[in-house]
């Protein structure tokens, strides 16, 4: 494997000389370093589709938790099978996500364990992090990959989705982000890895955490969804929504929008699928009054099945839908709630 | 306090409004409408309303990428940066957020600026790494996704809010430090053609990224670009009842 790395003289680092003097540097296997984010005691943010992600790789896999009470998420992600270690990091420092303190501290953990993969979901804390850790570490981060070719070939949308880069990593240390949509989850039980402390890491930083506040809903995440109903500007305003939350909450399903709806303030931020906003891929995404527009496709066109509600029959939406209804939402939605 | 000096690194890319095209292995960039990344115009916008609230001095814009950069810089100066630095590559897209942020670092090093601020994201690569790189290599504090930066002169520095998944977050943070724009910072002006023929004269001065030593070796190679999978084209239903049917028995997703 790795041709193009074979023509390399072998330059074996201290660590790898017995596995590599007599077979090249390419035989170096894969051992993995998992970000876990979480939030409120939960696994969270693409978590369990990194771990597939990270068992692509074939290595060993070993999670990082860092938190300020990080022993319940260590706990649950001792669980999940192909976990083989938890590393455990305390304290206050690492309570809000702050880049500046846990970017040292996988770059020392990284060192202590000479990990050759970092891997972590691309949620909000690592899209962070990761960088600012790449940089500690010397290395060009690969973001957002979709799918792992090998241990150092890896395919990542660019340009909104609207085309596929096949790329390949030269650096001693890959670091790495997951789209969530494109690996399944892995299963949270069955697993048993012991947990032990991580190597220690400066907490020094001058960055103050504030305050956050999160949008509360009943419904599903966004990104755990298996139906998601988003609305755009045909809504024409913030109350209308409620149809969309009546149809959501029949198929027990999450409410999304478009940067149109979220921009003319119709609904919160964090709502927003599209290129700026969140991916999704459901298996039923129900776009209504939402015209298609490049930058929301990129959020939503690997959903398994897209219904477009709209009563512009060129809307460019219709030309992903499966399923295209051409009519009045404010007609369209309520009947469909109705008759389901 | 009211003297920050701001640079604000822009970056030339495909206009967003462009269907793209894969070819030969890699996008089509040859006579496609390019314009200054969205996150970048934002980012901007962002540093001459600290200006116009007497918070900044000086705005200095960099591009680093082909000779056609300087039309981004000079958009940013028409807009309201003060001058502009352009680091000449051949192709931009050979450049690695790593070395971007490696040849940046060396203009922070010289500049000595209190705020850099950055798009969150280009729309070409989508890698969505240099501003937190660059804060790294120069172990500044980071303010990533801001949707508002408040500067605080009594604690010289600023309050900002970010967006991060579920809702958003602030935090306080001394100069110098970087920061990156999320879409809800602001609503970037227009140049006017005034300022448009103004910034024509603005100085616009070209390094290499030799001055700064930067190695420009990329270890992260594209191999190949394809065009992702096309979805089937769909069916269109004419009422509400055919749609729930198709859902439940061809689909089977109710």
């Amino acid at each position: 494997m790795m041709a193009s790395l074979s023509l390399r003289p072998v330059l074996a680092r201290p660590s790898l000389r017995l596995a590599s003097a007599f077979h090249g540097a390419g035989q170096r296997h894969a051992s993995t370093l998992l970000y876990v984010d979480h939030k409120n005691d939960k696994i969270a943010g693409g978590t369990l589709n990194a771990v597939t992600a990270a068992q692509a790789l074939k290595g060993p896999v070993t999670a990082l938790v860092a938190g300020g009470a990080p022993d319940a998420v260590a706990a649950a992600v001792a669980q999940i099978p192909g976990i083989e270690k938890v590393i455990v990091a305390k304290h206050e420092a690492y309570a809000h996500g702050l880049a500046e303190t846990l970017a040292p501290l996988i770059k020392a953990a990284v060192e202590a364990g000479k990990f050759t993969h970092v891997v972590a979901p691309h949620s909000s804390v690592p899209r962070s992090v990761i960088p600012r850790l790449a940089a500690l570490l010397d290395v060009s981060p690969i973001s957002d990959i979709t799918a792992v070719e090998s241990e150092n070939t890896f395919r990542r949308p660019i340009y909104a989705g609207n085309a596929i880069a096949t790329v390949e990593s030269s650096d001693p240390v890959k670091v790495i982000t997951v789209r969530s949509t494109a690996f399944e989850a892995a299963p949270t039980s069955g697993g048993k890895a012991a947990t032990e402390p991580a190597a220690s890491a400066s907490t020094e930083t001058s960055t103050k955490w504030l305050s956050e506040e999160i949008a509360k809903s009943d419904r599903p995440e966004l990104g755990a969804a298996s139906v998601i109903i988003s609305g755009g500007r045909g809504l024409k305003n913030g109350e209308n929504f409620k149809i969309l939350y009546d149809l959501a909450d029949k198929l027990g399903g999450a409410v999304g929008a478009s940067r149109a709806a979220v921009d003319a303030g119709y609904v919160a931020n964090d709502m927003q699928i599209g290129q700026t906003g969140k991916i999704v891929a459901p298996a039923l995404y129900i776009a209504v009054g939402i015209s298609g527009a490049i930058q929301h496709l990129a959020g939503m066109k690997d959903s398994k099945t897209i219904v477009a509600i709209n009563k512009d029959p060129e809307a460019p939406i219709f030309a992903v839908a499966d399923y295209g209804l051409v009519g009045d939402l404010f007609e369209a939605v309520p009947e469909m709630t109705k008759k389901l | 306090m009211a003297n920050l000096k701001i640079i604000v690194p822009v970056k030339r890319v495909i206009d967003y409004t462009v269907k793209i095209r894969v070819a030969g292995g890699k996008v089509e960039t040859n006579n496609v409408k390019h314009s200054m990344n969205p996150f970048d115009e934002i980012a901007v916008e962002e540093a001459v309303k600290m200006k116009e609230a007497n918070k900044a001095k000086e705005i200095v814009a960099v591009s680093i990428g082909p000779a056609k950069s300087q039309e981004t810089l000079r958009t940013a100066l028409a807009m309201g940066a003060d001058r502009a630095i352009h680091v000449e590559v051949a192709d931009a897209d050979t450049v690695n957020p790593l070395q971007v942020a490696k040849i940046l670092k060396g203009i922070a090093d010289k500049e000595k600026p209190d705020l850099m601020i950055l798009g969150k994201q280009a729309i070409d690569d989508d890698a969505a790494q240099t501003g937190p790189m660059l804060a790294g290599l120069l172990g500044w504090p980071q303010a990533t996704f801001a949707s508002k930066i408040q500067i605080d002169e009594a604690a010289k520095g600023a309050t900002v809010t970010r967006e991060i998944d579920g809702g958003m977050d602030v935090i306080q943070t001394p100069f110098p430090f970087i920061a990156t724009t999320d879409l809800r910072l602001n609503v970037p002006r227009y140049a006017s053609l005034p300022n448009i023929m103004k910034a024509k004269k603005k100085p616009l001065v070209k390094v290499k990224p030799s001055e700064y030593g930067v190695d420009l070796t990329p270890t992260l190679k594209i191999v190949s670009v394809a065009e992702p999978p096309t979805r089937k084209g769909g069916v269109k239903v004419d009422s509400v009842d055919a749609l729930i049917d198709k859902l439940k028995n061809e689909a089977k997703v109710l």
